[in-house]
Order: C-alpha cells, then structure tokens, then sequence
C-alpha cells in the first residue's frame, strides 16, 4: 500500500456473521480520526453466506453504487451473485466523505475499500484455516469459501463469519490487496446495481419516494434571482381544491440555501401546482433586475478594447514575441451560460417532528446539505438525518443542496407531517446554477519552423474586482501554460448575481473547446498538420510544470498518437464535406483526447460521422461497459453544449424555461459510432464522469473547419446559423 | 368525475378532475411511479405510455380522454423484466441514471409490436421525442435491434398480454 492510513474496525453481526467497515485517517480531520467507528459501514458477511455491501456514495447515473462495491467484491473474492448492494444514508464519520463531484469517488475510494476488503478476506483465511484444522498458509479463497487444495476440504465464508469477527485486527502490513492479474471482478461488466429496476419501473428515484400521510408542495420564487417575496393572495390558494397551505418564505438571502418565494401545499402534487397558476405574488425585485445578457456581451466588447483588469501568469515577453512572430493569430471567443437540465426535477421529501428533521434528498453533497439545513433552520446537524436516494442525473446540480433547505423549511412549518416538494422543469431551468459564459480574447504567433512563441489570452469573465463567481476561473497552470516561453493569461471580471456553480467537468468544458480551437488556428497559420503540431506542442518531456501545475505530457501524447492511429488521420481520404478534427485535455485527473469526423453541407448543417477517443485514466477500468457508457454519454452532452445550449438572462431572470428553448442531442443526431479505447498506465485508478466531456467541443469544432473553412469561435453554434443534419 | 380504465389488463376506476393529466394519476393516484415527469410540456417522452397500444405523452394527456380505453405503463410492459425489450436493455446494460428509460422502453415496445424489425432510421424516427440527458442513444438503438432478434429467435415475449 502507499503512505495513506486507514482505521478499520470489525466486529460481531447481532445473530451471527461478520462486519467490517473502515475509513481514511485524514490529515485534516482529527474529528473523524477520533470518531468511534461504527462497524456497519461496508461489508456485512451473514451466517448464510450473504454478503451486503453498502454503496456509500450517492448514485445518478455514473455507475458509483455498482463500482465501488465491486472492488470490494473483489478483494473479498466473492460470488458477486451473493452480493446485495444497499445505499448507505449520511453518515460521514461512518463513511469517510459520500459526495460524489469532480469525479473524485474513485480515487478516493480505490487504496481504502481494497483494504477493507482485503483485511475481512485475511480474517476469514484465519478463521477459515482453525476450523478446518490446517495451515493457515496452505490456504486459499475463491467464490466466497476459504480452501485446502491439499486436502479438497472447504468452508463458506458465512460458515466461519462470526468467527472471524472475533479474531485480533491484522496489521495493515499484514495485509496485501490482490495483484492486478489476479482480478475476476475488477475489470469485467458485472450487472450493473438497480438494472432490473430500472426496466421494470421500480420506484427507485427520489422523485418517487412517499410516505404515508404525505403532504406535496411547489414553490414559487421570485423570478429575479434574489429577489423577495412581499406579499401574496394566499387566501384565495388556500381556498383552492385539496389545498392546505400556503405560506411566503422570506428566505435568507442566499439563493443557493433558501430563496425568498410562495410554498403551496396540497394532498397531491397536481393539486397545489393548479393552484399555483392562481398565484399572485408582489415581489420586490431588487437590484439584479437591471441584468441582462446583451449588457454583459456589450461590456465584454468594451473591456476587450481596453487594458485587462489583473494578471493571472505572465511568462517571458509575451508581446514581443507575438510581435516577433512569423504568422499570428488574433480571435474573440464566446460562450453563454447554461443549465444543468438533469432529466429528474430537483424534489426532496422532509419530516419534521419534536425538534427533529429527517430528509431525503437526491444530492451529491448530503454532508454539505445537512450542515446548510442546520444552519437555515436552526437546528444541530446532529439533529438532521439525511437518506440518500438515488437521482435521475446529477451533472454537477446537486451539488447545490437549495431543494433540501427548501423542503426542509416547508416541513418545518408543518410539523409532524411528512412533505415532499417536486419542482416543475419551468422551476428547474429557471433557478439554476449555471455553467458561467465568458469572453476570451486570444493572440497567439509561431515562428517560421512553426513553434508557438507567444500566447495572449484576455479572459473576461464574471466576478467582483479580482473574485471569479463559482467555476468561471482559469488557473496560472491551465495548458498550455509551461508549454509555450511567453505565456500570458491576464482578465476582467463583469459583476454578476446570476448564480453560477460547477457543471460537468466545470471550466474544462468552456476552456477545452477555446484552446484547442485556438490550437488548431495557429496550427492551420503555421501550415502544420494539427495532430503533428500538438505533439510539437507537448513536446518530449515525461512531465511538464510543478505541484499542482505538474501535467504529464508522456501520457497525454500516449493518448494523442493512438486516438491518431485508431482514427486513420490523415491516411483516409475524405469525400468533399467532410473533415477530422481533433482535442485533447486533462482534467480531473484523467486524460483525454478525440477525434470527431464530421461533414457540413451549404446550409451550414453537421453530421457527426464518428468520434474516437483514448483515455487515461489509470491501472484499471472497474466496470468497463459503464466506463464505455460515462465516454459515448459525455460525447453526445459536449455536442448538446456545442450546438444548442444556451442561457440567456432579460431584466435579471432566465428567458429559458423548459427543454425546447435549452436543446439536447436526439438519437437521429448523436453519432452512429463512437469508439473508446483506455489506454491503462501504472497510475492509481481515477474517474471517468468528466474528463471524456472537454475534447469533444474543440474535436467538433476543428473538423467543421477542415470540412467547411468556417471557424467556430461563438457557442451555441446554432447562434451562426448551424443546425444538425 | 369517476373514470374508468384498463390499466395493464386491470380494470381501475379514479375519482378525480377531468383535467388531472393521466401522468399524476398514475404517480399519485394509483401510485404507479414508473412513469416519469421530465418536463410536464411533451418535450422529452419521460412520461410515455401505450393507449391502445400508441405511445402518448402521459403530462398532456388529460385523464378524461383515456376513459374507457386500455392503458399500458412500464409496470405493465413485464413486471418480471421477461419483454424482449427488457433483456435487451439488461444485456446492452443501456441506462446511465435511467430516468428516461421507462419512456424509452415503451416508446420502442409501440414500434416493434408493429414493425418486428426496424431500421436504424425507423428507430431513430420512432424514438425521436425520447430525450435521454445521459446519453445513451447508441446502445439504446443497439437494444432495440437485439429486442428484435430475441423476439424472432426465442420465445421471449415482445408483445405485451394487456393491449
Ligand atoms: S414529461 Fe411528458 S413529455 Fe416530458
Ligand atoms: S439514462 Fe439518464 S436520462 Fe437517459
């Protein structure tokens, strides 16, 4: 193992049978260090064989709950057919931390569950060894049972559970994970968690969560965000049919805890939303009502003509060397806000009764919505209890927990009885935290042998003086930064109240499709073929820049060259129309790089041929058809942010309301084929929901100028009169 | 208003407002949850169901309108997961968080139980209002040419016994 510590800690199942469960010993965290571990946390072994492993991490759609107990499985060596897979509620002192963002449940989960599982497996070897009356040694394990192939003799892990529970702890040295080529679980398609469920209409969704003598409710919050609620006709909702209350909520100022707005309770959902469009509610607006997104292009117009506001990096002497260069490149890039729009509405069920809340809640950060609920209401977060259901979509919007403090008051104000708030998707697109816009100014030059020498990037984004709104940001580090000598980033922030957060690999998804677009600009300036001339770029360097700068170029250039050869650049011949084009990027600890084939006719409409992409993204892929599906499904949602996406804010509030106005990808425009290959390196296993998003932008966009010369430099392409084919 | 229907072969009757679309009858009437509400506009297919074996748009379509007919769900489709389609989503392993899969799947059992072989293009015609956020249309075009294989070579069962 490396140097990270965990605490494990096993004992006696109440009736027989084994559990064991541990957690990371964090560097930050003497509390949790400190906690008194409750077993139950991972893996319960029962008298009959049964093995019930707890999925601690919310689940909407990345494959986690099938994942992260399949590593289990596997050091375990177990029957996966024994294998009951629960969802865990909150329980961060139990669990380590349950969010699920920035594809971090894998790292963060690979060294401590392979040690949980690999230290029961070393327990049961020992007990299984006693009761057969052999050589611990002369032991081995397979589908849950310890053997002696010396003596043909056998014991079922239940067998011997409860005594395992009670033999001493092992030392973590003791302990040795499996060797890779031993693998029989990691690395194949085990059925995934929830599929028959799932075809058969279960209710497994929170949407679909009820209690008895449930109560539904809709809110209406002032469509100006941050606007107040000052009064309402809630005499006439209340007289409405099946009503039984409405209430204003004045908020607390901060959109992404509690909105000001109107609850409206009913028996049934349907009901209180019918009364809703009675609703009469006088807002106070406040000042955000003089926003709008034609102000901020036009401001972004201006400040792209004056001189940027702070610097980010500056390397060498950026503007003599774009003087200095033989050819140079100088365009304005600009991409818009936009929605989450995860196909399940935001809705969380709550209960409050004797000073006690209970929810439950579709987030990707429960932990943070407990402590967010504490705080609104006035309560102990020891006092709140969060279930975790599984979630129709996530994308980085439940990472916002403002539907659980939303449900939570609602409940608080209708004390023992259970609530259950579901939003409209009108409510959805129209509160959301979206995806910031911004503006990029970029100039750039190559030499005569076709070098970049300089790069100037005036990034105009949204913010307070030098204070970037959430995910709007670029970094000192961001690539091609230690690539190119004379390397500067400098910006200017607009100030903004639309509330912004982390979508699907956050700022990658904006940045990947503006560099490699600009990339590939100067690559055509310098006449360079544009795979050749990114190599150049990453040059022959294993790892390039520091600490968190650090970029391995060996492994991107890995993936580069094979998405290259699978993809036939530049040895295929084209029929007239059609282009390649290709990006690469790393985020998320993962490295991507694709290649799209593309063709474009005279009315400017695109047809996505295919896309190829290579990923890195360390030693193992755990479960390699979700690994397949996260890829195909992060290509076909960089082509709906490419095409069609878009936000727009009049007099401070969202024009868009609904899917129509906010367009995704069908099935006749997703590409035919998409090919995946993972290029397996000797890094630890990282995640996969975000990093095969960003290539595919620029990939796109760089094949529809070689098929078309037109070049792309204003998202949603549809704005430029592209439609899809 | 009492209205009466066929639901998955049964016949149920609700006491409910003409207007109620069918869509929260089903959630929270009958307490059928396998329907799903995506948009409530008719602009992603989440909510399809068979009316008289026709995928329909359960969020628009008034209650009023299906009395007396016969209305398939998912529930319907094969509560044991036994419709050809249903295997095929299984062994394609098709969904991400599947919320559009119920939609999907009755949208595509609508085609196949009129056409037993469908082209690429007459899948992606059929399934053209079926948004999937995840992205799954590949294996869920794969799925349904499988779905259509099972349905010609084995017995699985393709038509569903309560239309
Ligand atoms: S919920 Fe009916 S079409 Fe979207
Ligand atoms: S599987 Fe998530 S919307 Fe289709």
């Amino acid at each position: 193992m490396n140097s990270r510590r965990f605490f494990l800690k096993v004992s006696l199942l109440s009736g027989g049978g084994m559990l064991i469960g541990g957690h990371e010993a964090l560097a930050q965290g003497p509390r949790r260090a400190q906690a008194p571990l409750d077993p139950n946390a991972f893996v319960k072994i029962a008298p009959d064989g049964m093995v019930t492993l707890t999925g601690k991490n919310p689940e909407m759609g990345q494959g986690i709950k099938t994942a992260l107990p399949m590593i289990l499985a596997e050091e375990l060596d177990i029957d996966w057919k024994l294998v009951r897979v629960v969802q865990g509620d909150l329980d961060e002192v139990k669990f380590g931390s349950q969010s699920a963002g920035g594809s971090r449940s894998t790292p963060n989960n690979w060294d401590l569950l392979r040690q949980v599982g690999a230290t029961a497996r070393l327990m049961l070897v020992q007990a299984g060894a006693t009761s057969l009356g052999v050589p611990v040694e002369e032991c081995s394990t397979e589908m849950g049972r310890v053997l002696h192939k010396a003596s043909g003799k056998s014991v079922s892990y239940g067998e011997i559970a409860s005594k395992a529970a009670a033999l001493p702890m092992p030392k973590p040295d003791q302990v040795k994970p499996k060797d890779a080529k031993d693998y029989k679980i990691i690395g194949k398609s085990m059925p995934t968690i929830d599929l028959p469920a799932m075809v058969t209409g279960k209710p497994i969704y929170s949407i679909d969560f009820k209690l008895p003598g449930m109560l539904f409710a809709v809110y209406e919050k002032c469509p100006v965000y941050g606007g107040k609620a000052v009064s309402a006709n809630l005499d006439e909702i209340k007289k409405m049919p099946r009503v039984t209350h409405a209430f204003i909520v004045e908020g607390n100022g901060d959109v992404s805890s509690l909105a000001s707005g109107v609850a409206i309770v009913a028996e049934k959902w349907w009901y209180a939303n019918e009364a809703r469009k009675k609703l009469k509610v006088v807002w106070e607006e406040g000042p955000t009502v003089s926003h709008t997104s034609v102000g901020y292009d036009a401001k972004a117009k201006e400040l792209f003509a004056a001189k940027p506001a702070f610097a980010i990096r500056k390397d060498g002497d950026v503007e003599a060397a774009i003087a200095g260069g033989v050819k140079k490149v100088d365009a304005k890039y600009q991409y818009p806000f936009i929605s989450h729009a995860q196909m399940e509405p935001g809705n969380c069920a709550a209960r409050f009764v004797d000073g006690k809340l209970e929810v439950w809640a579709p987030s990707q950060t429960p932990g943070r919505g407990q402590q967010m609920a504490a705080s609104a209401l006035g309560l102990k977060p020891a006092d709140i209890t969060v279930h975790q259901l599984r979630t129709g979509g996530g994308f980085g919007r439940r990472l916002a927990n403002d539907y659980m403090i939303e449900a939570a008051w609602i409940a608080k104000q209708i004390p023992g009885t259970p609530i259950k708030l579901l939003w409209t998707r009108e409510d959805d697109m129209r509160h959301d935290f979206y995806r910031p816009g911004g503006y990029q100014h970029m100039r750039g030059a190559v030499d005569a042998s076709g070098k970049i020498v300089g790069w100037h990037d005036h990034f105009v984004s949204f913010g307070e003086g030098e204070k970037f709104v959430s995910s709007s940001n670029i970094s000192p580090g961001d690539f091609p930064a230690n690539f190119v000598s004379n390397f500067g980033v400098e910006a200017t922030l607009i100030p903004t109240k639309v509330p912004t957060g982390p979508l699907r690999a956050p700022r990658s998804n904006s940045l990947a499709w503006v560099i490699h677009s600009f990339i590939d600009e100067l690559a055509h300036a310098a006449g360079k073929d544009p795979v050749q001339f990114r190599l150049d770029l990453l040059g022959d360097q294993p790892v390039v820049g520091k600490g968190m700068e650090a970029y391995d170029a060996g492994r991107m250039k890995a993936c580069l060259q094979l998405v290259a050869e699978k993809s036939g650049w530049g040895k295929r011949k084209l029929a007239k129309g059609t282009g390649m084009g290709v990006g690469f990027h790393y985020s998320h600890s993962g490295y991507f790089a694709q290649v799209a084939e593309v063709s474009v006719d005279a009315q400017k409409r695109v047809k996505v041929h295919k896309v190829w992409a290579v990923g890195d993204v360390g030693s193992e892929i755990i479960h390699p058809s979700s690994a397949k599906n996260q890829v195909e499904g992060a290509i076909i949602d960089g082509m709906s942010e490419l095409m069609a996406q878009e936000i727009t804010i009049d007099r401070g509030r969202t024009v868009q309301t609904n899917f129509h106005q906010h367009q995704m990808v069908r099935m006749k425009q997703a590409p035919p084929e998409i090919e995946v290959h993972f290029i397996k390196s000797k890094n630890s296993p990282t995640g996969l929901g975000e990093p095969p998003l960003p290539p595919v932008l620029p990939a796109i966009a760089n094949a529809i100028f070689a098929a078309s010369g037109i070049r792309v430099r204003t998202l949603p392409m549809a704005k430029e009169g592209f439609k899809w084919a | 208003m009492a209205i009466a229907m066929t639901l998955n072969g049964k016949p149920v009757s609700v006491e409910v407002p003409a207007n109620m679309p069918l869509l929260w009858v089903l959630r929270d009437e009958l307490e059928m949850c396998g329907t799903k509400f995506g948009c409530g506009a008719g602009q992603c297919g989440a909510c399809t169901v068979h009316q008289d074996g026709v995928p329909i748009r359960s969020c628009l379509t008034p209650v009023s309108s299906v009395a007396g007919k016969k209305i398939t769900t998912i529930e319907g489709l094969s509560p044991e997961g036994a419709h050809a389609l249903q295997k095929a989503w299984m062994e394609m392993d098709v969904p991400q968080c599947g919320y559009c899969q119920a939609g999907q799947l009755m949208t595509a059992a609508a085609l196949l139980a009129k056409n037993s072989n469908p082209t690429d293009a007459e899948i992606e015609n059929a399934l053209d209002g079926n948004l999937c956020r995840c992205g799954t249309y590949t294996r869920i075009k794969k799925a349904v040419h499988l779905a259509a294989r099972l349905m010609q070579t084995s017995n699985a069962s393709g038509a569903n016994n309560n239309e």
